[in-house]
């Protein structure tokens, strides 16, 4: 084992050689001669980024639980050694055994966000393994791509054999079998990819054909072979509390963006926000035992030895055991005297009570996120927080001794008026006010309140209610950040506000990938090859290359971003079922645009259509109505 | 009870640097179950001290870092129980409880013991059975250091406590000044040593083992050096 890919030369030189030597507590290593099946899993970021990824660890753990699998992992290679790998010639290699990726049976891709697409084309490049999936012979690896990204995987499609859609826990074991059988069997790579096609939640893109109307919309999307499915449903554990977990998570030597132990209390989120896409994708909300979550805990904790333990899930106060839960997690990390970061959870009396305890009152700050300024718009988004709620909140924070306050907004959304706009401003000014009003002056510790209001640009995403609407130009972008700063600046408490935006270039690219087509392979095909990666570091971003090379190809960003979708339009995410039904976004959409809101999957079934899948939310409602069916499954 | 903790560095693991072999530890020392003491606060942190900083890329059989326990077993269960919470190349040799009144490690560093190679092909052409007497004859070894402050004349002689060259296995041994006033690095006697014959050391030319680090029992003028780990005891 003490073999390393790279040479103590080039470690030597390089940043941050950890990245690159393995050995990590808890990393697994097996005999390659004991194994079936070689696993490289990969998150195409920097070590530190992609080392805080859960699903990762999680498939990791699962893969490495199989005796005849070994799953090992690899990083994108940060700038300064990918140089050095190119001019040596050094093969890209996974940081357990140090071998070449090449050698793999597969590589596995999550693909987080749109930004990092180039990202992917660096680790095949480096790897020795042809870019285009239609290139590889026998002896490569199958390359798979997972994670939220793939809801929409046609920009990516070409570089793909296969994509799994969905939750990774369910179909994984069938997709090796199939595997380890098409091998003995010496069928050959591509009559394996047709098998695997027909597995639940499988894409294999090499199968369909795509034809354009003459303006560039889809005008159909058809395998090419029979027996291809037509649609692709996503994979989904409906068993949260039993299922595969790491109670050993690798622990990295240096310090990585989520250096804690991370408990997933629960998926999918009740509250249906017209732009989240997370909120659709992951239906129907799937709590985890409160009893199993906490031996999970007390497990994870011993056995990495972090400091500090995080709840994860996308609205942790919808959980409902979560009182319970953090006493016990209370009690627990005194004693051994770790820590307790908690997510942004809805800001009540409970919420700072817990906070009070398990923070330094005087140097944290309290978040809110009502992404639209004004109630009109929070009723076009679905974000059901009122400021009335927003208000009590920050009275009763101020009173606790808090005098932080973070704001996060989106500006571009549907609808969105200058008014809309001014309300940003408004909001954070009653804010200071109801500081002034709540703490009199001798109890000002600092004598001031400090309010934070940043804003992001609004990318409507796939299978969302937003999926069809139009998004902002850079221009309109700009020209809106510069209102509220603008309308930020005419409040009475503007000394008190401090405001923050994001640039513009790279959202407007992220629109353009999020809802993209395959045309777009060719783009990032090209973008790569002139030397765009690290799209998502704003040092590397190169906007004026992507939009030249996308005129280049004969694209537009505006169809892209721009163009409203009419609602019978072909979508390029059409062919894979989420769950939730076209008809339900429909409805979503047209309710945005009356201002209509639509109440939470707990308080009224909304019929989006994840109830198929038999479980969580959609059938703990009528577990309550027939009280003979008992609770402790 | 303050524990002093012996351990070895060495394999892939010699690149991981100093503060993220600190977090190691205080993470070790949480999975190994040792009742250590922690600071009061919203953010506990373990009382721990480490002897010398050891450079990214070198390995040692003799590095020591200072922990407080409120209860333990014995010795022996301590340095057991990081070994079985550790990863391959970092290894609990001794445990040793001190006396009260010990001095922190870092505080205690007075001199360290180096075995140093060359990398294959970035020998100087310099003899160095004769190189090491004819530098060890000079009055004065005066090199230039870099500082904030600017450059600055240092006088490497009375830093070297010992300097020998195994022709045999072509390696040096030496025992330099690691006080935090004085500290040399091998590297610097090396430069200084082939200076004259004018060599220059070629990029990442050494390979270099820390054996040992010793603390001073004596005085100033009659110095006593005795490895850290000799300050405490087992029981």
């Amino acid at each position: 084992m003490e073999r390393l890919a790279l040479s103590d030369d080039i470690l030597m030189k390089i940043e941050k050689p950890e990245r690159y030597i393995g050995h990590e507590v808890n990393s697994v290593v097996k005999n390659k001669e004991d194994v079936k099946v070689r696993f490289v899993m990969c998150f195409p970021d920097v070590y530190e980024i992609g080392m805080s990824h859960l699903g990762i660890q999680i498939l990791y753990d699962m893969f490495n639980s199989w005796e005849d699998v070994w799953c090992e992992r690899v990083y994108s290679p940060w700038r300064d050694l990918d140089a050095v790998m190119r001019a040596e010639k050094i093969p890209l290699f996974a940081l357990e055994s140090q071998d070449p990726i090449r050698e793999f049976d597969f590589l596995g891709i999550t693909i987080q966000y749109e930004m990092c697409y180039t990202n992917i084309l660096q680790i095949l490049d480096l790897s020795g393994i042809p870019i285009n999936a239609s290139d590889r012979g026998e002896d490569c690896p199958i390359v798979i791509g997972g994670g939220p990204c793939t809801y929409n995987p046609e920009p990516i499609a070409d570089f793909f054999d296969l994509f799994y859609i969905g939750e990774g826990e369910t179909q994984y074991r069938r997709l090796l079998d199939l595997y380890e059988e098409c091998k003995e069997l010496r069928l050959g790579r591509k009559e394996f990819l047709r098998r695997a096609a027909r597995i639940p939640g499988i894409y294999a893109p090499g199968f369909y054909e795509v034809i354009y109307h003459e303006d560039g919309t889809i005008k159909s999307f058809t395998p090419t072979e029979e027996g291809i499915p037509a649609t692709i449903r996503k994979e989904i554990e409906m068993d949260v509390s039993d299922t595969y977990y790491p109670m050993k998570p690798v622990v990295p030597f240096i310090k990585v963006t989520q250096d804690r132990v991370v408990l997933e209390i629960q998926r999918g989120c009740i509250r249906g926000c017209r732009f989240c896409q997370a909120g659709q994708l992951y239906r129907p909300v799937r709590e985890r035992d409160v009893e199993t979550l906490k031996q999970w805990a007390i497990q994870m904790l011993q056995n990495t030895g972090h400091e500090e333990i995080s709840l994860s899930s996308l609205s942790s106060s919808d959980y409902s055991k979560l009182p319970e839960l953090i006493n016990f997690l209370m009690e627990e990390c005194k004693r051994k005297h770790t820590n307790i970061s908690l997510p942004s959870l809805r800001i009540d009396a409970f919420s700072l009570d817990v906070m009070s305890k398990v923070q330094d009152v005087k140097k944290s700050s309290l978040t809110f996120a009502p992404e639209a300024g004004s109630q009109r718009l929070r009723n076009v988004i679905n974000k059901g927080l009122t400021e009335e709620v927003i208000l009590q909140g920050a009275a009763l924070a101020f009173e606790g001794g808090w005098t932080r306050v973070k704001l996060y907004f989106m500006l571009g959304l549907p609808t969105e008026t200058p008014e809309d706009i001014r309300g940003i401003a408004e909001l954070a000014n009653k804010i200071a006010a109801t500081f002034f009003d709540t703490v009199p002056k001798e109890k000002r510790v600092n004598g001031k309140v400090q309010i934070v209001a940043s804003t992001s640009f609004f990318v409507p995403k796939p299978f969302t209610p937003f999926q069809w609407a139009s998004q902002c130009t850079k221009d309109e972008f700009v020209e809106k950040a510069y209102q509220t700063r603008a309308a930020i600046s005419e409040q009475l408490n503007q000394k008190s506000i401090k405001y923050n935006w994001h640039e513009a270039d790279a959202s407007v690219l992220e629109g353009v990938l999020a809802r993209g087509d395959r045309k777009l392979c060719e783009v990032i095909r090209r973008v790569y090859a002139e030397g765009s990666f690290f799209d998502a570091w704003s040092e590397y971003y190169d906007n004026e290359r992507w939009l030249r090379v996308m005129e280049e190809c004969g694209l537009s960003t505006e169809f892209y971003t721009h163009r409203e979708r009419p609602l019978d339009e072909i979508l390029p995410w059409d062919f894979i079922d989420c769950g939730v039904t076209k008809e339900f976004l429909k409805r979503e959409w047209e309710k945005a645009q009356r201002e209509e809101t639509s109440a939470n999957c707990k308080l009224k079934c909304q019929g989006c259509g994840a109830a198929r899948f038999g479980g969580g939310i959609c059938v703990e409602h009528q577990i309550q109505s027939a009280p003979l069916t008992t609770g402790g499954c | 009870m303050k524990l002093r903790i012996k351990f070895r560095k060495f394999g892939a693991v010699r690149f991981i640097g100093h503060l993220d072999v600190m977090r190691f530890f205080q993470k070790a020392i949480r999975r190994a179950g040792i009742d250590v003491r922690y600071t009061e606060g919203f953010s506990p942190h373990q009382v721990m001290t480490f002897a010398a900083p050891l450079g990214v890329g070198l390995e040692s059989n003799g590095e020591y870092m200072d922990i407080e326990v409120l209860s333990m077993e014995s010795t022996a269960q301590v340095k057991e129980a990081l070994n079985h919470a550790s990863v391959p190349g970092i290894e609990v040799i001794d445990v040793k409880i001190l006396p009260d009144q010990a001095g922190n490690a870092m505080a205690s560093v007075y001199s360290a013991e180096y075995t140093v190679r060359f990398r294959q092909g970035r020998k100087p052409a310099v003899d160095f059975a004769q190189a090491v007497g004819e530098f060890l004859a000079r009055e004065e070894i005066l090199i230039s250091k870099v500082t904030k402050k600017g450059t600055r004349e240092v006088n490497l002689k009375p830093g070297i406590h010992l300097l020998d060259w195994n022709s045999q296995e072509e390696k040096f041994h030496m025992i330099l000044d690691a006080s935090s006033a004085g500290n040399i690095k091998p590297i610097q006697v090396i430069e200084a040593m082939i200076e004259p014959y004018g060599e220059r050391l070629a990029e990442n030319a050494l390979q270099i083992t820390r054996e040992e680090v010793y603390t001073n029992i004596g005085t100033e003028e009659r110095p006593v050096a005795v490895p850290l780990g000799e300050i405490g005891t087992d029981e």
